[in-house]
């Protein structure tokens, strides 16, 4: 495949005098397992949102397989291909955790300008729900509502709900926040499963996680990538040490 | 959540209110005639009008968190393609049933197309103000009686024929347009369609995460509920044989409101339910004093703080134990 999955062609983003992206180009072959690390502030979500579609660019592209889908919502996005997930966990917490998935199901196929026929039982989008909660290890909290559901679930809820869509670039924005340890190990083993399958970009604090589920590591630090590489090479990158990993302790 | 199997055991458990409410709609001719009928067909004929109104309303309140202030608008849409068509010479429901709900389709698609692209107070001033704009047209038509509004020939003639002349004869069709709009927002809201609009009032983010560019649904779901408006329009002008710009006072959409959360937002049944009990709260309490609404305030105040899901939440706590949710 010559085309990159997901590609980055100097994006920017800026809030008045404020430099929140700065020139990022980034290319994803496809497969890679990619994450982007930073201090808090980097501008790390700010970028995931430019990549689906949340916010608009100042200017700069996206491309995906590509095509360039720098001019599209993020729906359009979404049905191309591009999913992404959220900071902070974003279900429908009065349905059930079957329905939110399947809701995914039914966005992907077939059109929702249907207004006869009970949805919730309709077993074509259910049985592809299922199959998604049960890969990420929910397949037996499929009745609860998804507000019940602990914290750890529902961000293994919010992948099943991305996975539903069936992406082709899967965008995770920071899926460990607030997590246990317990529960990130479940996440953790989960993105491992994942690794191969798809093409996903990761946002990530968790420096240990990071390392060792990413083949490739970028890092950006005021909006900007400063080194990009194989884990090992850029934890030795004396740029990144003074401007990152140092003030985590390491 | 409400849990609504096909069929089985529990169906007359599980639908009592509105079958009930269906039977008892169903018995009140009966009643009528060992009384005063014309007043009492006359009054729960206007109730049944207004819960259709009420139901339309719940569709994108209750189920979509849309909060249109402009609600009555529709009332008026209807009811004025009745009063001008008549005023033509036009008085068959034949004509002027299509006319009413096509009217009432356009409009919901213009100004829902424009109102959609806000959110929040912005969306309930942005359609208020589409409320007025119907309201102040209205006032404007000298031709067709402005400030005063206009007299009706009478009833519309189905097929030519004056099939809706007797009280009783428009009572059975007012109660057949409520049982079929009350029927297909049962469907919609359980379809494909109405899970979007459900799961937009949730968490719009997430459902345009999945992929649903939202505002396409919210139009579509904002024109069925204004047409379905039309359609108590054109009842009402029938009932009164008379429209007036009254119809589409922005009051008129604030009761709307009321009637809706008063029965309890998002449950349909509870729309008519509010119709009701605000219809026959008015009729009893201006028995009493014209200045009801002194009385009437604080009552709405303490459904909203102690009755939490409205009359509908009441009757459900009551009866099912407060299983649901």
């Amino acid at each position: 495949m010559a085309e990159p999955a997901l590609e980055l062609r100097d994006l920017n983003k800026a809030y008045g005098a404020l430099t929140v992206t700065d020139h990022v180009s980034l290319a994803l072959p496809d497969g890679e397992f990619h994450a982007i690390i930073g201090p808090n502030g980097a501008g790390k979500t700010t970028l995931i949102h430019q990549i689906s579609g949340v916010v608009p660019s100042d200017t700069g592209s996206v491309w995906l397989g590509g095509h360039d889908v720098t001019g599209l919502s993020l729906p359009d996005r979404v049905h191309r291909g591009l999913v992404r997930s959220f900071q902070i966990t974003s279900i429908l917490p009065g349905f059930s955790a079957l329905e939110n998935v399947a809701l995914a199901v039914q966005a992907r196929e077939g059109s929702s300008f249907r207004f006869f026929g009970r949805a919730r039982d309709e077993a074509r989008l259910n049985d592809q729900a299922m199959q998604a909660l049960e890969e990420v290890g929910l397949g037996k909290r499929a009745g609860i509502r998804a507000g019940l559901l602990s914290h750890g679930e529902k961000r293994q809820l919010e992948i099943a709900i991305a996975l539903a869509a069936r992406p082709r670039v899967l965008l995770l924005d920071e899926p460990l926040a607030g997590t246990g340890p317990e529960e990130s190990a479940v996440l953790i083993a989960l993105m491992q499963r994942l690794r191969g399958r798809m093409t996903i970009l990761l946002i990530e604090h968790d420096m240990e996680a990071v390392f060792a589920l990413a083949e490739r590591v970028s890092v950006l630090v005021y909006g900007r990538i400063i080194a990009s590489g194989p884990p090992a090479a850029v934890r030795d990158d004396p740029e990144v040490r003074t401007a990152y990993l140092g003030e985590e302790g390491g | 959540m409400i849990m609504l199997p096909e069929n089985g055991p529990g169906f007359l458990k599980r639908e009592a209110v509105p079958v009930l409410l269906f039977v008892l709609l169903a018995l009140v001719p009966f009643v009528a005639a060992l009384g005063a009928e014309s007043y009492l067909l006359s009054l729960v004929t206007r109730v049944m009008i207004f819960a259709i109104a009420a139901l339309s309303l719940d569709l994108i309140l209750g189920y979509g968190a849309l909060v249109s202030f402009g609600h009555a608008a529709f009332l008026g849409l209807g009811g004025y393609a009745v009063g001008i068509l008549s005023a033509h010479g036009q008085t068959d429901a034949l004509v002027q049933l299509p006319v009413a709900l096509a009217v009432s389709a356009l409009f919901a698609l213009i100004t829902g197309a424009l109102s959609l692209r806000t959110k929040g107070v912005y969306f309930i001033m942005i359609t208020l103000a589409f409320g007025q704009m119907a309201f102040f047209l209205a006032v404007s038509l000298a031709a067709y009686g402005g400030d005063d509004g206009m007299t009706l020939p009478g009833r519309s003639k189905l097929f030519g024929f004056d099939l809706l002349k007797s009280d009783r004869a428009f009572y059975y069709a007012v109660l057949l347009a409520l049982l079929g709009a009350y029927g297909l927002c049962r469907s919609i809201v359980v379809s494909r369609f109405g899970r979007v609009i459900r799961g937009a009032r949730e968490n719009p983010q997430r459902m345009a995460a999945i992929g649903f560019p939202l505002f396409r649904y919210q139009l579509v779901g904002y024109v069925i509920a204004g047409t379905l408006c039309g359609l108590a329009g054109f009842l009402l002008a029938n009932q009164a044989e008379f429209v007036s710009p009254a119809y589409m006072t922005w009051q008129r959409s604030g009761e709307l409101i009321v009637m809706v959360v008063l029965g309890g937002l998002g449950t349909l049944h509870g729309a008519i339910i509010g119709a009701a009990a605000f219809l026959l709260l008015e009729e009893w309490l201006s028995g009493f004093t014209e200045h009801w609404k002194m009385i009437f305030g604080p009552f709405l105040v303490l459904v909203v703080l102690f009755a939490r899901g409205g009359l509908m939440g009441a009757i459900r706590r009551i009866g099912g134990g407060g299983g649901h949710g």
